[in-house]
C-alpha cells in the first residue's frame, strides 16, 4: 500500500470554486483527520478518493489523485473497481433495508459470490473486525434496522471491510452517535489502521486530537494547514488554524 | 357579535360543511351500492357467470366478459409495467435533468388527466388500422396501456424518490454499478409503492368502457378468447350493452355484472391496502 497524492486540485460545483489548488500526501496506515468549518470543501476532498462526486451535477475538476500510483481520475479507471478498494463511512449510518448478514454480504454478492460458505465466513470476519459479532452473531437474520445507531455505524464499517478494501474514507461518522458508541467506534478506528489507511472527516476537535496521527485544516476551499496531529494542536503555524482549534470561531 | 364569537362560528361552520360534504359522498356511494344490490342480487348465481351471451336475458351470462376481462387484465399487466416501470426507472434515475426531460416530466404528467376515450382514438387510428390488428385483445391491452403507463411512470418515478439517496451512495460505495444498486436496493426498497401504484391503476383500467368501445370491444361475442388476437368484450362492456336494451330484464343483469366488477375491483383495492400495509412496517428510514 503506496501513499494517497492529491495533486494541485481544483474542483468547481458551477460558479462556485470549492477547493482551490489543494495538494496533500496522506500516509498509509494510519488515520488523517480532515477539519474545517461547514462549507470549508472537507468533505468535497474525502469524496474525491472514491470518486463519489461524480454523481453531483456540475461538479467539475482538474488535477489527480493518485492512489498506488494510478491517477484514479483516468478514463481507463473502472469506478466500481475503484470503490472496492477505498471504501466509505458515511455520515448517518446507512445500512441496507434488509438483514444483517445481507448487509454485510452485499458487496459479495455483487462481484458474484453466492457461496454460503464464504459469504457466511467473511460475514462473520468482518463482523469480528468491526467489533460486532459479539452483539449481533445470534440475530444475523433480524433487520439491520432494529440495531441501535451505532450498532448501525459499526455495521456499516463491517459492510465496507467485507469487500478487502485498503483504504477507508469516514465523512463525520460519530455526529449521529452517542458518546458511548462514538467512544466505541473511535477505538475500533484505532484499531482498523493497523490494516487500513484511514482519512475521517469530523467536527470534533478532540476526536480529531483522539484518533489521528497526522490533521489537515481547510478553509474556505483551502488547505491551509498539514501536519502532525501533535504539532497542530500544540503549536499551529497559521493564526486561523489556531483560532478554529481552540473554538474562537468555526 | 365580538370577534372571538364570530371567529369560533366561523370554525363550527366549516367543520359541519366538511361533515356534510362528507356524509354526502358516502350516503350517494352507499344509495348506488344498495340499489345496485337490490336489483342485481337475485340474479347472480353460478349460471350467469358461466353463461354465454344471449338475447334471452333470463339466459344471458357474462362468461365471456369474465374471461375477457381477465385476459385484458394479464395482457395489459405485461404491456404496461414493462414499459411504465422501466421509463420511470430510466427518468429518475439515468436521465439528465435539463430541459428536454423536464418537458417529458410535464408531458407525463398531462398524460394523466388526458379523457381515456382520446386513448381509444389513438388506439383505433394505430393498433387497429394502421398495426391491423382489428378488434383484437391486442389491441385493447395496447390501448389500455397507453392509458395507465403514464400513471405507472409517475408512481415508480415517485417510489424512487421516496428512497433515501444514502441507500444509492452506499451501494455505490461498495463497488456496485448503477444498474446494481437500483436492481438490488433501490427496487426491493421502493416495491411495495410501486405495486400499489400498479394495482390502483389496474383496478381503474378494468372498469374503463370508453376507450375500449372505440377499439371495438363493443360486439357479440359468442364465445370465449383463445389468443391475444382473438376478438373479446369485457365487463364494463357487456354492462353497458345491456344497459341500453330496452327490455327490464336487461337492467337486471346490468346490476348483477357490475356487482362482479366492483367485487374485482374491492379485491384489487384490497391487495394494494395489504401490501401498502406489509411494506410501511417492514421498511423504516
Amino acid at each position: 500500500m503506496n501513499q494517497l497524492i492529491a495533486k494541485n486540485i481544483n474542483v468547481w460545483y458551477g460558479d462556485n470554486h470549492a477547493l482551490q489548488d489543494v495538494s496533500m500526501i496522506i500516509d498509509p496506515f494510519q488515520v488523517t483527520a480532515l477539519i474545517g468549518p461547514s462549507g470549508c470543501g472537507k468533505s468535497t476532498f474525502l469524496r474525491l478518493f472514491n470518486r463519489m462526486n461524480d454523481y453531483i451535477e456540475n461538479f467539475r475538476m482538474e488535477g489527480e489523485i493518485l492512489i498506488n500510483d494510478i491517477n484514479i481520475y483516468d478514463p481507463v479507471v473502472n469506478t466500481e473497481e475503484l470503490r472496492k478498494k477505498v471504501g466509505m463511512v458515511f455520515q448517518k449510518p446507512n445500512p441496507f433495508p434488509s438483514s444483517i448478514y445481507e448487509n454485510v454480504a452485499f458487496g459479495m454478492r455483487i462481484q458474484g459470490m453466492n457461496k454460503k460458505s464464504e459469504l457466511d465466513e467473511v460475514v462473520e470476519t468482518s463482523l469480528k473486525k468491526a467489533v460486532l459479532w459479539d452483539e449481533v452473531k445470534d440475530s444475523l437474520k433480524k433487520p439491520a434496522f432494529s440495531l441501535s445507531g451505532g450498532q448501525q455505524q459499526r455495521l456499516c464499517i463491517a459492510r465496507t471491510l467485507a469487500v478487502e478494501p485498503e483504504v477507508i474514507l469516514m465523512d463525520e461518522p460519530a455526529s449521529a452517535l452517542d458518546p458511548i458508541s462514538t467512544s466505541k467506534l473511535e477505538n475500533l478506528i484505532f484499531e482498523l489502521k493497523k490494516s487500513y489507511t484511514i482519512v475521517i472527516v469530523t467536527h470534533n476537535m478532540q476526536q480529531a486530537g483522539r484518533i489521528s496521527d497526522k490533521t489537515a485544516f481547510f478553509y474556505m476551499g483551502k488547505l491551509i494547514e498539514y501536519d502532525t496531529t501533535k504539532r497542530m494542536f500544540l503549536k499551529p503555524a497559521h493564526l486561523q488554524t489556531q483560532n478554529y482549534i481552540t473554538g474562537r470561531f468555526g | 357579535m365580538n370577534r372571538t364569537k364570530k371567529n369560533r362560528l366561523n370554525d363550527s361552520l366549516f367543520k359541519y360543511f366538511g361533515i356534510l360534504n362528507t356524509l354526502l359522498g358516502l350516503i350517494m356511494l352507499a344509495v348506488f351500492i344498495f340499489i345496485i344490490l337490490q336489483t342485481g342480487l337475485s340474479r347472480l348465481s353460478w349460471d350467469f357467470i358461466t353463461s354465454l351471451p344471449s338475447r334471452f336475458p333470463e339466459k344471458a351470462g357474462i362468461y365471456t366478459a369474465l374471461i375477457g376481462t381477465f385476459w385484458m387484465l394479464a395482457l395489459t399487466i405485461i404491456f404496461s409495467v414493462t414499459l411504465g416501470v422501466s421509463a420511470g426507472i430510466y427518468l429518475e434515475e439515468y436521465a439528465r435533468k435539463g430541459f428536454f426531460s423536464r418537458m417529458l416530466e410535464i408531458n407525463i404528467s398531462n398524460l394523466v388527466g388526458v379523457p381515456s376515450v382520446i386513448y381509444g382514438i389513438l388506439g383505433l387510428a394505430l393498433f387497429n388500422r394502421y398495426l391491423g390488428l382489428g378488434g383484437s385483445l391486442l389491441a385493447g391491452s395496447f390501448t389500455l396501456s397507453l392509458l395507465i403507463i403514464p400513471v405507472i411512470i409517475v408512481t415508480t418515478r415517485e417510489s424512487l424518490k421516496a428512497v433515501p439517496r444514502t441507500i444509492k451512495e452506499a451501494a455505490y460505495a461498495l463497488g456496485a454499478t448503477r444498474w446494481q444498486a437500483i436492481s438490488r436496493q433501490l427496487l426491493p426498497a421502493a416495491s411495495g409503492s410501486i405495486v400499489t401504484g400498479i394495482i390502483l391503476a389496474l383496478a381503474r383500467a378494468i372498469g374503463e368502457a370508453a376507450p375500449l368501445i372505440v377499439v371495438g370491444a363493443l360486439v357479440y361475442v359468442p364465445f370465449i378468447p383463445n389468443s391475444p388476437l382473438d376478438d373479446y368484450t369485457l365487463l364494463p362492456i357487456q354492462i353497458f350493452n345491456w344497459t341500453s336494451r330496452p327490455q327490464p330484464e336487461f337492467q337486471v343483469n346490468a346490476s348483477a355484472g357490475i356487482i362482479v366488477l366492483l367485487f374485482l375491483t374491492f379485491v384489487l383495492n384490497g391487495i394494494s391496502i395489504y401490501l401498502r400495509n406489509k411494506w410501511q412496517k417492514k421498511v423504516k428510514w
